[in-house]
């Protein structure tokens, strides 16, 4: 099966390489995150007028998928919103890969409410007694509140499937931190939360039921939504998600961007990362609503 | 006999001579016998190709007791992943169970209406219509259930979510009611005429007929058409990933949410890394709907073939 996949993937390459060399010397192959995909199809798009002999390959298919091709030395650079566990890393060194990481940008991730929703400020421990395993919070009145529209009190809770990198990275981040405080026996999910597929799925859930609470990228956020602000500590105040509070820092959920490239990059692949790095390739990824690595004024 | 004809008679073709037929005609053969035994094939090739892609998980990190008994599915989890599928098994029970319970009533109900009182242009008309319903792609009927079903359940039960069970039990049902209708009425039309006759010769009316000679009469038949839907249930992905919500849960109401085997293996498996533990985790998962699937199926066919020879 994998010789078939090599034999398959190799005679794509070929083809692509074939149709592109008339028109560009260089193709870079770019894969992975979905998170990711818009930011690097709209630089892509932009670079072409940068550097016209280069072609860049677009797609996406996940975090996984990326690091998977990286993995198996198909990419150029993999795009992943999430960091490369150390069982991959060794599993890319031993097909004799070397991934090097690069931190493109920020991504926020919001936790969202239905607009009627009273609640406004959450902390870190709140979400873990929401979210987590054996957490005590099952109905908006043990918050204390009580939300219109929500007659059976209930919280519904809304997560994603469990290869995405926004499920791994909030499991990282807000679970297991309320774990080691101790306020959930473990930092993992709650059994009973409806896993959407996508972001989207999860934004258009929660503005069309008013018992719902669920999270996602800053990016996928609309009008029709109430983000919550959220404080690391009981006590301290609260910040909310914005591309401003995400790039200082300020914001505690905000995760980093991943694109990893196979060695140090070199020749096109390295003019890429840079342009990538300039205040033109962060201005478009603050143009999709991620957080850049530094202040840049845009146009 | 003139010269020209004992020369034809000469020259008859020997059967044996191997030209051009005789190897189109070897070819033919062996094109047909390999379409005959292309189902055999294909299955024994996706049970192995489903086994061997399973069986790292099988013989490594499987333990029977959480497999089959843990309600936590977490593979992803970095530190100490479990694979358990009692909750998934769960869904799909449930699931099932309540479109049986939807499927079982109409599907006998039209049965028995088309194969004993409905006749000739109606009846025609409504066979085909019932074709017709099961030639529905599934994922247009996950997109009733998502789109009307959903906002109609929540209406009316003042429930919050209206993707759960009692959905996609509905939409389940109404799936598999066309196929379980048509061999339900098969099985009907399968039992002899005599068998009526000598009924309402001693007296019965038309609902006595049916209730007390047909139906007991083609009982295995109408089992079997039930098993199909059954099997029909288990195997059924897109509908159910769309209308269940997928919550790994164990229900306790019919308004709860749950979440599938089948949609499980559909939703992860496009994100894990070829070989990886939840991988072939998501593979055993189809091993053990294969083969429960293949005992459906098989009961099923003994069951309905069992009623043909008697």
């Amino acid at each position: 099966m994998k010789l078939t996949r090599v034999l398959l993937s190799s005679v794509v390459m070929s083809l692509t390489f074939a149709g592109a060399s008339q028109a560009a010397n260089t193709l870079i192959q770019n894969k992975g995150s979905d998170t990711l995909v818009n930011v690097a199809q709209a630089w892509a798009e932009e670079y072409q007028s940068v550097k016209p002999d280069v072609a860049l390959a677009i797609s996406g298919g996940g975090s996984g998928t990326g690091i998977a091709a990286m993995i198996n030395g198909t990419v150029d650079i993999a795009n992943s919103s999430r960091q490369m566990k150390k069982k991959e890393l060794k599993r890319a060194t031993d097909s004799g890969q070397k991934p090097v990481e690069h931190v493109v940008g920020y991504d926020a991730l919001a936790v969202f409410l239905h607009m009627d929703n009273p609640m406004n400020a959450l902390s870190f421990n709140q979400l873990g007694k929401i979210f987590g395993r054996g957490g005590e919070f099952t109905k908006w009145s043990d918050l204390g509140v009580s939300v219109p529209g929500c007659g059976s009190d209930k919280i519904v809770v809304v997560s994603r499937q469990n290869n995405s990198g926004t499920y791994a990275y909030f499991k990282k981040a807000v679970l297991k931190s309320a774990a080691k405080a101790g306020v959930i026996v473990k930092g993992s999910f709650r059994q009973g939360t409806l896993d959407m597929h996508g972001s989207k799925d999860v934004v258009d859930l929660v503005e069309k039921t008013p018992c719902a609470i669920g999270y996602s990228g800053l990016a996928y956020a609309t009008d029709h939504l109430k983000l919550a602000c959220i404080a690391k500590a009981e006590g301290e105040s609260c910040v909310s998600p914005s591309v401003a509070t995400a790039s200082n820092r300020s914001y505690p959920i905000a995760r980093p961007l991943f694109m990893y490239t196979n060695g140090e990059p070199q020749g096109e692949i390295k003019e890429y990362m840079d342009w990538i790095m300039s205040d033109a390739g962060q201005c478009i990824l603050k143009d999709k609503g991620y957080a850049p690595m530094r202040d840049v004024s845009c146009p | 006999m003139s010269q020209a004809a004992r020369q034809r008679s000469g020259n008859l073709p020997d059967i044996n001579q191997r030209n051009a037929d005789w190897y189109i005609d070897k070819l033919v053969q062996y094109l047909v016998f390999l379409s005959g035994i292309s189902a055999i094939v294909l299955i024994v090739g996706i049970f192995v190709f489903v086994t061997i892609e399973g069986l790292g998980f099988l013989f490594e990190d499987f333990s029977f007791r959480e497999f089959f008994l843990s309600p936590w599915w977490e593979p992803t989890d970095e530190d100490e992943p479990t694979y358990g599928i009692l909750a998934l098994m769960a869904g799909t029970a449930s699931v099932t169970g309540l479109a049986m319970l939807v499927a079982i009533p109409f599907s006998l109900g039209s049965a028995i209406y088309v194969a004993e009182f409905a006749s000739g242009k109606k009846r025609e008309f409504l066979k085909v219509l019932i074709e017709l319903l099961a030639a529905i792609p599934s994922v247009v009927w996950g997109f009733i259930g998502l789109s009307i079903m959903n906002p109609l359940i929540i209406d009316l039960f003042d429930v919050p979510v209206g993707l759960n069970i009692l959905n996609a039990g509905i939409i389940l049902g109404l799936m598999a009611a066309p196929i379980m209708t048509s061999i339900s009425e098969d099985a009907l039309k399968a039992v002899p005429d005599r068998y009526r006759e000598a009924a309402e010769a001693l007296g019965g009316t038309r609902w006595q007929v049916i209730y007390k000679t047909v139906l007991p009469a083609a009982k295995n038949g109408l089992l079997g058409g039930v098993l199909l839907g059954v099997g029909r249930g288990f195997g059924e992905t897109m509908a159910v990933l769309m209308a269940t919500g997928h919550a790994i849960n164990i229900p306790g109401s019919v308004f709860d949410s749950v979440r599938a085997l089948t949609a499980t293996i559909a939703a992860e498996l496009g994100e894990t890394a070829v070989g990886s533990p939840h991988y072939q985790a998501l593979f055993t998962i189809g091993i053990f709907l294969f083969s429960i699937t293949f005992v459906i199926n098989l009961s099923a066919d003994l069951i309905v073939r069992g009623i043909r020879k008697s």
